[in-house]
């Protein structure tokens, strides 16, 4: 390489290109091609069907709507099990606030009465162990889940938004089956409401 | 020598059922004088102003991880009693931990039983 060729690579070191300019470059160095010579034909042939590869990835992304991945469905996929967890943290720490009242109550009774329910009591806070693990678990899902989401992000960004679905279009999940199940926190109704609006009808 | 049961206890972790469990599981065991932590850095700081004579912790805690708090207070030169309880059971964590100077290590779940025999261990038989 001469000194005007490494400036060149020196500036462009370290630097991230979008797909558009991957494309022009590779079109430009095909310009100035010599067609003619049997060796550069060859690289002039693998060229265009580089640029051919790039362009169709560019269609199967748009038609994979990967902003609707990244914006709609990991994120309602995430919170989702960010519900899990705290639902089932919350219901451990009913049944361990019932045990604890077992226990109190435990100590006034004499034996064998105290220790079977001790033992009972027991047995009870080990299965409660189950929270910790399936909490630990869910919330791995969960960080895989945002780093995919950041990976569709990147490659979005590097192939450009042309053809992605706008965000308006973005509501309609294709989870119809979902829409009657457990709603997050602030979504769907109270039993209160549900009540009252039921008692209208009467 | 006996075991005090009155001897100040701190268990680390950053879910609370967790500690719930370990706390009451003790409390049945006769331990009375038990501390809660939910992360590396206030368990130091209860450490630094505390006799504790034995220290519970779990590994996967952020930013500080059960490991790093070990590492530091051995580190610090204290020989505080301390156990790793975790669901971290690859050998090379627990070698790790081993190296670090912890004294003994329970895999989650655990029941009660285990729990005792693990302070026992450490502690010496009650």
């Amino acid at each position: 390489m001469n000194a005007s060729q490494q400036a060149a690579a020196e500036q462009f070191k370290d630097r991230a290109y979008s797909r558009k300019e991957v494309v022009e470059i590779i079109r430009s160095v095909l310009g100035t091609i010599d067609r003619d010579s049997e060796p550069t034909a060859k690289l002039h042939q693998e060229l265009t069907t580089l640029v051919a590869y790039i362009d169709g990835m560019r269609t199967e992304l748009a038609q994979l709507r990967s902003i609707e991945i990244s914006h709609n469905h990991i994120p309602a996929a995430s919170d989702e099990l960010d519900a899990v967890v705290d639902e089932t943290a919350k219901a451990t720490g009913t049944i361990m606030d019932a045990c604890e009242k077992i226990g109190e109550l435990a100590g006034g009774l004499s034996p064998p009465f105290s220790t079977e329910l001790a033992n009972a009591v027991t047995s009870v806070y080990e299965a409660c162990g189950f929270q910790d693990i399936t909490g630990q678990r869910i919330t791995k899902v969960v960080k895989t889940l945002k780093h995919i989401e950041n990976k569709v992000t990147e490659i979005i960004s590097a192939f450009g938004h042309a053809g992605q679905m706008t965000v308006s279009g973005m509501i309609d999940r294709d989870d119809k089956k979902l829409l009657n199940g457990p709603q997050l926190k602030g979504n769907g109704s109270s039993q209160e409401e549900i009540d009252k609006l039921l008692a209208g009808f009467d | 020598m006996a075991v005090d049961k009155n001897m100040n206890i701190l268990v680390v972790d950053d879910y609370q059922t967790m500690i719930r469990i370990i706390r009451n599981l003790l409390k049945q065991l006769g331990f009375v004088n038990i501390d809660e932590a939910t992360d590396g850095g206030a368990a130091i700081e209860k450490i630094g102003v505390k006799a504790y004579g034995l220290i519970i912790s779990d590994w996967n805690m952020e930013p500080m991880t059960g490991l790093d708090l070990l590492k530091k207070v051995r580190g610090d030169g204290n020989k505080i009693p301390f156990i790793m309880v975790t669901a971290e059971s690859k050998t090379e964590n627990v070698l790790a931990a081993r190296e670090a100077g912890v004294n003994n290590y329970i895999v989650k779940p655990f029941n009660a039983d285990t729990l005792k025999t693990k302070l026992a261990s450490v502690l010496g038989d009650f």
